[in-house]
């Protein structure tokens, strides 16, 4: 036997067991011929194709998995700890960081359940509503994108992933445009949204949104009816409706068992039952039928972003009660985005208040009623719940986030024992896990 | 502090969460601003009392048929309901929380599929109830969601899991035990998921420290956001 | 190879040098190290608008073995730490490390518990690149500035030399908090 330290051999109830690292294989082969061979193989958290950090520890048997799970924590940030030292404006920055596909879902959770607490959320202004709902809608179809290209490239098919990209380049444009950054963008406040969309904003996202909708036309061809697609993703992580109510699945996985279950029509938010769209599904349970749900839901939401511009309203952005509104009036002056020289006359020259409100605002923060709230998006990936506990104080007492990629992690294993190892990578493809998200 | 008894007087079913004293955070001892002061006393949320309005009212009746059908009683097995920012909240002992879990699921006029995971919270100045354990549910069927929470004191952090009832609260389990170490009994596999598995202690308890280190700059050192004086409100 | 260390100092040991450092630059290739969202501005970089391919770089190899540059991209936790470490040592030399974001360089906003501050406590860093995240046109910038470090990286002797004069330098900076009132 091999007498190397690392690589040993010891008796278990289940037989001989081996530690094999290495040009040891001779060892291993003494063993009975014809007795199958188990091996537990980490695909470990630097991989290529494990959408992210994320280790599946296996165990195999030739090609088949025999039992599948996942070692997660590899990405875990402390967020929710750290955001208890941190005032309730500057909790935004840190939730926007979780599932960094989707930041304006994270924000606006977090903010919907900040301003139940606040008891405001009647007082938030229409059009700081259309913002939110225009937003989150481009956020979930660059979040789409990012799914099929990371998905199609796990697959194989590259060209998926270039094209992908390419159009989430778009959207990254009017993101950058309108909020000043392209990701983690901090936008959504409690109250509001942080600056008004600057002039030009609106022909710009109606010229996007019509070059997306050709563009997305494109992309699905590539996929739709493509044999070797199908070959891979027909009948692969199969999760039916039962599975999926045991596990706490929502998203594009359980409309894929056909329940048209979405947040945004069953209890909706933000105004969301004044629009138009429809809720796709479809009834195979597969990875097949997700991608379609995922191709379609883009195209939804682009009608609702044309649907959201068709609504704004000149207004403000910002709640009325100065003692919550985030104070900043952003302009590009010539030294960069800051303060505009207009607000700054005003708390300077003008209003006493305006300069209180401005000071205490930034410096201290607001302060917000003892309670706890629970704010639920329909995300990309799920339902994104986020609990907020406040014990009066200008900081966060208990932020906690209901994650739908951590709970829908949970599946890998349903999804993969009895499968192929590559079929385990469509499968954790289409359930679409941001470990960002999982592990917070 | 003559504000506190008061309070405990008045209603006394209230429980005090936590106690703030001044205006800043931690400082080197000396507060000269004259906020030192300033007492925030935070205290658990009043009872609700029927009728509760809406369809509350519906889920309670139910939940107590149920419940009686199982040889328990609404006040046995709930301490308390607490309806807020128009969520209901029952306030469950542990003891009974299988029970509560099974009629949810089970009984058809409250149906409530799925189980949303588990929040936890450390209240450290709550006696004998320091831990607390949130459980969001949600009915599909009849689209609505209720909220369980179940307390345990420090001394004794065991809370049953309801990962025989609903399979998905699996991995939350893990991540509250890892954050708080609360114990769920019965679960088919407790261990840390988040941390390391070699970690120490658990990072979301109110007495384990934020963990970071002190920045230097040039000439200067900004300490870490739990040392810095700062406001708290 | 071994050759550029036998050679003596001089204009042969410097052509060597510079032939050996634009092959190494002109194709150096990136190992997948994507943890959070700098690997979706990192993937943005290697995509169509922003292509790393005229850098001869868009083939982010997965294997450490076949990879010169870890573009450590992300926040490293105290879990993931370790792997970290073991990819880096799996890398063949020549090898470089560029600590892509805040997090990576310094912890960022994440100054707790869970995350390691700055990945220069596991493996040494060659450039560090600010940002949260940065956009790959920053990134491209560090790359290049590192394609410039590639470029004119010394071998054998001159290493040897160029070692000692650092180690020099390094012994008579000021730490950074007594480099008072100097703001470069």
């Amino acid at each position: 036997m091999s007498t190397d330290m690392f690589s040993q051999s010891f008796d278990t109830t289940e037989g001989k067991v081996y530690n094999v690292s290495g040009g040891d294989w001779e060892t291993v082969q003494g063993g009975t011929p014809g007795e199958t061979s188990r091996m537990v193989i980490n695909m470990g958290p630097q991989h290529p194709s494990t959408h992210g950090v994320l280790r599946l520890i296996l165990e195999v048997e030739g090609e088949t998995i025999i039992q599948a799970r996942c070692g997660i924590g590899y990405l875990h940030t402390g967020i929710e700890k750290n955001m208890e030292y941190r005032n309730w404006v500057q909790g935004t920055t840190y939730v926007t960081r979780m599932d960094y596909l989707t930041p304006i879902f994270n924000e606006t959770a977090y903010c919907l359940a900040v301003e139940k607490l606040l008891g405001i959320t009647d007082q938030i202004p229409e059009r700081a509503t259309t913002i939110r709902v225009m937003m989150m809608e481009l956020n979930r179809v660059s979040s789409h994108l990012v799914a099929l290209a990371t998905g199609g490239m796990e697959l194989g098919a590259l060209t998926a992933m270039t094209n992908g990209f390419r159009d989430r380049e778009l959207i990254l444009d009017i993101f950058e445009m309108v909020s000043g950054l392209r990701m983690n963008m901090a936008y959504v406040r409690p109250g509001g949204v942080a600056q008004d969309l600057p002039p030009g904003a609106e022909q710009k996202i109606r010229d996007t949104v019509q070059l997306l909708r050709k563009r997305l036309k494109d992309n699905k061809s590539i996929l739709v009816d493509n044999p070797i697609w199908l070959l891979r993703t027909k009948g692969i992580g199969e999760l039916d409706l039962t599975g999926c109510m045991a596990l706490g699945i929502t998203g594009p996985v359980l409309r894929s068992t056909g329940l048209p279950w979405d947040l945004r029509k069953t209890q909706p938010y933000c105004g969301y039952e004044n629009y138009e769209f429809d809720v796709v599904t479809e009834n195979t349970a597969d990875t097949y039928g997700r991608f379609l749900i995922r191709v379609e839901e883009m195209n939804q939401s682009l009608n609702i972003v044309e649907q959201a511009l068709d609504r704004l309203k000149p207004g403000p952005v910002m709640v009325e009660d100065k003692k919550i509104a985030w104070p900043s009036q952003l302009a590009l002056g010539g030294d960069g985005l800051g303060n505009s020289l207009e607000h700054i006359r005003n708390i300077m020259g003008t209003s006493m208040e305006a300069l209180i409100h401005h000071f205490k605002l930034v410096t201290e923060g607001f302060q917000v009623p003892a309670g706890q709230a629970y704010a639920a998006v329909e995300s990309p990936r799920g339902e994104l719940g986020a609990f907020v506990i406040s014990d009066g104080g200008t900081k966060p007492y208990r932020v906690h986030f209901r994650d739908p990629s951590f709970n829908n992690l949970q599946a890998v294993s349903a999804m993969g024992e009895g499968g192929q190892v590559a079929d385990l990578v469509a499968a954790v493809a289409s359930l679409d896990p941001v470990m960002g998200g999982v592990d917070r | 502090m003559s504000d506190e008894k008061d309070l405990v007087a008045q209603e006394a079913d209230l429980t005090i969460k936590s106690v703030r004293t001044g205006a800043f955070g931690p400082s080197d001892g000396a507060d000269t601003s004259g906020f030192g002061g300033l007492v925030n006393v935070v205290t658990s949320r009043p009872a609700a009392v029927r009728p509760f309005g809406g369809w509350f009212d519906q889920v309670a009746d139910a939940l107590a048929k149920a419940l009686e059908a199982k040889g328990k009683s609404f006040e046995q097995v709930v301490s308390k309901v607490v309806i807020a920012q128009n969520e209901i909240t029952f306030m469950v002992k542990r003891e009974h929380l299988l029970s509560f879990a099974q009629a949810l699921r089970d009984d058809a006029a409250l149906r409530f599929e799925m189980c949303l995971g588990v929040m936890g919270a450390h209240w450290p100045n709550e006696k004998d109830q320091e831990l607390h354990a949130i459980y969001p549910f949600l009915s599909v069927t009849h689209n609505r969601r209720v909220f369980a929470e179940v307390t345990a004191p420090d001394s004794d952090p065991h809370i049953p899991s309801l990962t025989g009832i609903y399979p998905a609260n699996n991995w939350h389990e893990r991540e509250v035990y890892d954050f708080f170490g609360i114990i769920f009994d019965n679960h088919p596999a407790l261990t840390r998921i988040e941390m390391p598995d070699d970690w120490a202690g658990h990072p979301q308890r109110k007495d384990y420290p934020l963990g970071g280190i002190p920045v230097e700059y040039k000439g200067v050192t900004i300490a870490p956001p739990d040392e810095r004086r700062s406001y708290h409100g | 190879m071994g050759l550029e260390e036998k050679l003596p100092s001089g204009v042969l040991l410097t052509s060597v040098e510079k032939l050996a450092g634009y092959a190494r630059k002109s194709s150096m290739w990136p190992a997948t190290f994507g943890l959070a969202c700098c690997a979706i501005e990192m993937m943005a970089s290697g995509a169509g608008r922003y292509d790393l391919a005229r850098f001869g770089m868009e083939v982010f190899r997965a294997s450490p073995r076949q990879a010169d540059l870890m573009i450590v991209a992300g926040r490293v936790s105290q879990k993931m730490a370790p792997v970290l470490r073991q990819i880096y040592d799996q890398m063949a030399e020549p090898k470089w490390v560029l600590a892509m974001g805040v997090c990576a360089s310094s912890g960022g906003m994440f100054n707790n518990y869970a995350i390691v501050q700055g990945v220069d406590h596991v493996v040494p860093v060659d450039m560090y690149l600010p940002g949260c995240p940065p956009r790959p046109e920053m990134l491209i910038d560090a790359i290049l500035k590192i394609h410039d470090q590639a470029m004119n990286k010394k071998l054998g002797a001159h290493a040897k030399k160029e070692i000692i004069q650092k180690e020099e330098v390094a012994l008579k900076t000021l730490p950074l908090i007594e480099s008072t009132g100097l703001l470069r």
